[in-house]
C-alpha cells in the first residue's frame, strides 16, 4: 500500500513539475523583471532627485518611501487590485501585479541607491565639473557607475527576495508558480510533496540568480582590483 | 588674462577670506604660499566655482562675473578653459588612465574619439606614462595617479591651470616626479597658479609669489625679491620655519 502510495506520488510530483514550472517561466519571471525594470527606473530617478536635493520633490520622494516601506506589500496589492474598482479603477491581475511591486520595490532599491550615492567620494563630482563636464554628464558617468558597484550585492539581495514575493500575487488571482501549486493541491491532497517542491523550484531560481550575482560583481570590480595588471 | 577682485567667503562664523585680489597674466607661474587654514585652496575653488564664494568679481578672458552668483552655465564655460588639479588627485576610479584623459575632450568638448585618444596618449607620454594608459587608478601609485591627473588637465589645452596642493598627499620620494612634470609644463609657457607648500618649486619655478595668511593677503612679489628680501615680518617668519626644515 505505502509502496503504491509513493509511486503515485513520484508521478504526481513528476507531472506537476511541468504544469508549476510552466507558470514560473511564463508569470514569475516576467512579472519579477518587468517588474524589478521598473523599481530601478523609479529608484534611480528618486535617488537622484534626494541626492540632488531637488525642492519639493526630494520631500514627495521621502513620502513615498515612508509610505511604501510602512505598509505591507500584500495590503498594497489588496487596495490596488481589490480597492480600486470601488473608484471604478479596474486593472487586470497581472498588470495589478507589476504596478505594486514595481512600486514597493522602488522604494526600497530607491534608498539602497540614495545610500550608494552618497557613498561616492564628492571628489568624484568636482573633478567631473573641472574637466568641463556637467552635472548630468558626471553623474551618468562617473557618479552612477559607481554608485551602482556599490549598491550591486544589495540590489541582487533585493531582487532574490522579490523573485520570491511574486507569490503574493496569487492573492489576487495571478496564477504564478504558487498558485499553480495551490490548484494541483487542491484536487491531489498532497500539500507537503507540492509545495516542498515548488519550494525547490523558487530555490533553484534564486540559485541562478545567485549565481549571476556573483558573475556580475566580477565583471563590475575590474576597476578595484589593486596591483599591476 | 584673470584677475580676481575682493573676494570674501565664510564657512558659517569662519571667515575664510576676507577680501583677497588676484591677477593672473599669461604664461605666469603663481606660487600661493601660507600656513594651514590661510584660505589658499578655498581661494582656488572659489574661483574655479567649487565653493560660492558670498562676495567678489572675476574678470577672466575680457568678460566679467559676480562671483556669488555665477550660472551654471557661465560656470561650466568657464571651466572649460581651465584645468584643475586636485591635491588627492580625484581621478575617475571608474575609468582607465587613457579614459580619465579622454573624458573632458570627448564628453565635455564633443573631440572625436578618435583625436580624443591620440591627445589623450600623447599627454600620458608626457607625463611619462605611456605604458599606464590601460591601468586603473586603484592600480597606480600616488605619483603616477597625479601625474594622470596632469595629463587630464592639460590634455584639454586649457589657458590655465589650477593646482591645489598637488603634492602634500605625496610620499616625498614621490613628490619629485610630480614636481618635474609641473616644472616641464612651466617651461613650455603653460599658465599656472600653484597652491604649494613646496618652497624649493615655489622659489625655482614660479614668477610670482603670494604669500596668504587668515584670509588676507600679506605679502605678494615676484619670486626673487620675496625669497631674498621678504618686507613683512609675518613673511620672514614664516620662511625661515622652512629653512630651518631644510
Amino acid at each position: 500500500m505505502i509502496r503504491f502510495m509513493n509511486e503515485e506520488l513520484i508521478r504526481l510530483l513528476i507531472d506537476s513539475f511541468g504544469r508549476i514550472l510552466l507558470p514560473g517561466l511564463t508569470v514569475t519571471i516576467p512579472l519579477t523583471v518587468i517588474a524589478f525594470s521598473f523599481a530601478m527606473i523609479i529608484a534611480v530617478i528618486t535617488a537622484m532627485i534626494q541626492f540632488a536635493h531637488v525642492k519639493v520633490l526630494t520631500q514627495l520622494a521621502r513620502f513615498y518611501i515612508w509610505v511604501v516601506r510602512g505598509t505591507p506589500l500584500l495590503v498594497q496589492l489588496f487596495v490596488v487590485f481589490y480597492g480600486l474598482p470601488n473608484l471604478g479603477i479596474v486593472i487586470d491581475p497581472f498588470p495589478a501585479a507589476v504596478i505594486v511591486f514595481s512600486i514597493n520595490e522602488g522604494a526600497y532599491c530607491a534608498e539602497i541607491m540614495r545610500a550608494a550615492l552618497e557613498s561616492v567620494p564628492s571628489g568624484q563630482m568636482e573633478a567631473g565639473y573641472c574637466v568641463g563636464m556637467s552635472y548630468l554628464q558626471t553623474m551618468r558617468r562617473i557618479v552612477l557607475p559607481q554608485a551602482m558597484r556599490t549598491a550591486f550585492p544589495s540590489l541582487s539581495n533585493s531582487l532574490i527576495a522579490m523573485v520570491k514575493d511574486t507569490s503574493l500575487a496569487a492573492n489576487i488571482t495571478v496564477v504564478e508558480m504558487f498558485m499553480a501549486t495551490r490548484q494541483i493541491v487542491a484536487w491531489s491532497y498532497q500539500p507537503l510533496a507540492l509545495y516542498i517542491e515548488v519550494g525547490l523550484i523558487y530555490l533553484m531560481f534564486c540559485t541562478v540568480l545567485t549565481k549571476l550575482q556573483s558573475i556580475g560583481e566580477k565583471k563590475l570590480s575590474v576597476y578595484e582590483k589593486v596591483g599591476g595588471k | 588674462m584673470l584677475e580676481v577682485r575682493d573676494i570674501k567667503k565664510s564657512f558659517g562664523d569662519l571667515e575664510v577670506l576676507k577680501g583677497v585680489d588676484l591677477k593672473v597674466d599669461a604664461g605666469e607661474v603663481i606660487a600661493i604660499l601660507g600656513p594651514s587654514g590661510s584660505g589658499k585652496t578655498t581661494l582656488l575653488r572659489c574661483i574655479n566655482f567649487l565653493e560660492t564664494a558670498d562676495a567678489g568679481t572675476l574678470h577672466f578672458d575680457g568678460e566679467t562675473f559676480d562671483l556669488a552668483h555665477v550660472s551654471k552655465k557661465d560656470a561650466a564655460r568657464l571651466r572649460k578653459k581651465t584645468g584643475f588639479v586636485f591635491q588627492n588627485y580625484n581621478l575617475f576610479r571608474n575609468k582607465t588612465a587613457l579614459q580619465n584623459v579622454m573624458e573632458g575632450l570627448v564628453i565635455a568638448r564633443k573631440v572625436p574619439k578618435g583625436e580624443a585618444e591620440e591627445r589623450a596618449r600623447a599627454a600620458l607620454e608626457k607625463v611619462g606614462l605611456a605604458d599606464r594608459c590601460d591601468y586603473y587608478p586603484s592600480q597606480l601609485s600616488g605619483g603616477q595617479q597625479q601625474r594622470v591627473a596632469i595629463a587630464r588637465a592639460m590634455a584639454t589645452e586649457p589657458e590655465l591651470i589650477y593646482f591645489d596642493e598637488p603634492t602634500s598627499a605625496l610620499d616625498p620620494e614621490l613628490t619629485g616626479e610630480v614636481l618635474s612634470v609641473m616644472r616641464e609644463l612651466a617651461a613650455e609657457g603653460m599658465t599656472m597658479v600653484v597652491v604649494t607648500h613646496e618652497m624649493g618649486f615655489a622659489r625655482e619655478v614660479s614668477n610670482r609669489v603670494i604669500f596668504m595668511e587668515n584670509g588676507v593677503v600679506v605679502e605678494e612679489g615676484n619670486s626673487k625679491e620675496f625669497f631674498q628680501h621678504p618686507k613683512e615680518e609675518r613673511t620672514r617668519a614664516f620662511l625661515r620655519l622652512f629653512d630651518e626644515e631644510e
